[in-house]
């Protein structure tokens, strides 16, 4: 096993990642913050960065994240890749806050199901 | 009462992103039992203690998610007359022939207004639950994994789950049992249904992107049995969201973790029974993080975030 350092150049964050670990999973058994962590299997896409130097082995990742083109451009997710050399990477996922604070009422909202009578209004 | 129209869930269909890895995980570290692939390639499975022959579909494709969800309906008769309520409510529906799944009858498919594929069908072959039906014992003795009791719910996250809640209220007897409204008190985040006497058979949040799991839920018996889930899952270095822990939401202890393609699930254990003539649960803004995550009082990042 080799450990090779890998640099988020967001924050400047720099940890050791093992060859056998995702870059992902490197930064949290370390207790490392800068990579959004999700589902950490390639699924979701929040941990995605742009690799701008180093070399990585990558597995199959979700085509609604990752486009082919996006793949060849080192654009990967984090939970997809391993090291084999040094690694400088830029972090452009994130989590989507998809439902706002503020947001249409519902007026026209209208169940049979009968409102229970001690159901107040909120404040 | 007496279960008519809508039983329970029934199947359902997810995307994996390497089915060698998903058979595996399915079968050793969940428990479930393969009971066959067919020619499009689906992998079909079950609980063990489940009698229908499939409740769990994986199929391969290059991004991860939920194809369908799936109800059985008491009968083929109760299949028609809700075909006819959901063509009246103006809903497209689409008939899947007996046979296209395997050991599946007959499938009435549709689409419901946050963009879900949804499915009804009346028939499943009963291939059993290994003890028989006759004088049987209480348990397999050698399973594998978790090995949990059945696929229990699904919850799903699109844009207008207004929609959702009426059709499935209005048109397939569902009943809301608990809901979180948004800071504006009147809309809501998040709603859990029920067509049974459980806490919730489906549930659903709002969320900016329509046709979105967020899990596919598997019940355990006990609280032990959920920690020794967990166990399994750190010996399997699973990846785990949160848990073990207890929504105030149903009350259920539960873990959610993700399959090797990111698919969010979760096993589960407890609940309340709910019945009909109950009014539903109302958590309010302030407190949703109590009513997702009861120990914790807040929101994980992931949670309103991360779905496939």
């Amino acid at each position: 096993m080799e450990r090779h350092d890998v640099l988020i150049a967001d924050t400047g964050e720099t940890y050791r990642c093992p060859d056998t670990r995702s870059l992902l999973e490197g930064m949290e058994a370390l207790g490392r913050r800068g990579i959004p962590v999700g589902c950490r299997n390639g699924g979701c896409g929040v941990c995605k960065v742009i690799v701008e130097s180093g070399t990585y082995s990558a597995r199959v990742m979700s085509r609604e994240h990752v486009s082919e083109e996006d793949e060849a451009a080192g654009r990967v997710l984090a939970c997809r890749v391993r090291p084999t050399s040094p690694i400088r990477l830029h972090v452009i996922g994130k989590m989507k806050k998809s439902v706002c604070r503020t947001v249409e009422p519902v007026d026209a909202f209208n169940v049979t199901q009968p409102e229970p009578e001690g159901d107040k209004p909120w404040p | 009462m007496a279960m008519t129209g809508v039983l329970r869930p029934g199947h359902a269909i997810v995307r994996v992103l390497d089915l060698d890895e998903s058979v595996k995980f399915y079968t050793e570290v969940m428990g479930l039992k393969e009971t066959g692939r067919d020619k499009s390639g689906r992998v079909y499975f079950k609980t063990h203690e489940e009698r229908d022959h499939n409740s769990f579909v994986i199929r391969k494709a290059d991004k991860a998610g939920l194809d369908c969800f799936a109800f059985k309906v008491a009968n083929k008769a109760t299949l028609a007359t809700l075909e006819g309520r959901l063509k009246e409510y103006g809903v497209t529906t689409e008939k899947v022939p007996a046979g296209e799944m395997l050991g599946t009858g007959e499938r009435v498919r549709f689409k419901i207004p946050t963009g879900h594929t949804i499915e009804l069908y009346a028939e499943k072959e009963d291939v059993g639950n290994g003890l028989g039906y006759v004088n049987p014992e209480a348990w397999l003795p050698n399973t594998k994994g978790i090995n949990p009791v059945r696929m229990d719910h699904a919850l799903i996250y699109g844009g207008d789950i207004d929609g959702n809640l009426k059709l499935f209220n209005d048109v397939l007897g569902f009943s809301l049992v608990e809901r979180v409204k948004l800071e504006d008190g009147k809309t809501d985040l998040a709603t859990w249904l029920t067509c049974s006497t459980k806490a919730h058979d489906i549930a659903m949040v709002r969320h900016g992107e329509d046709d979105k799991l967020h899990h596919v839920s598997f019940l355990l018996e006990t609280w032990e049995q959920v920690l020794r889930a967990a166990d399994i899952m750190s010996m399997n270095r699973v990846s785990i969201d949160i848990g073990p822990t207890r929504h105030g939401v149903t009350r259920g202890t539960t873990i959610y973790f993700f399959d090797p393609s990111g698919n969010r699930m979760e096993t589960f254990c407890g609940g309340y029974q709910w019945y009909p003539d109950m009014q539903p649960t109302t958590w309010t803004w302030d407190e949703v993080g109590a009513g997702v995550f009861y120990h914790d009082r807040k929101l994980n990042e992931r949670f309103l975030s991360v779905v496939t």
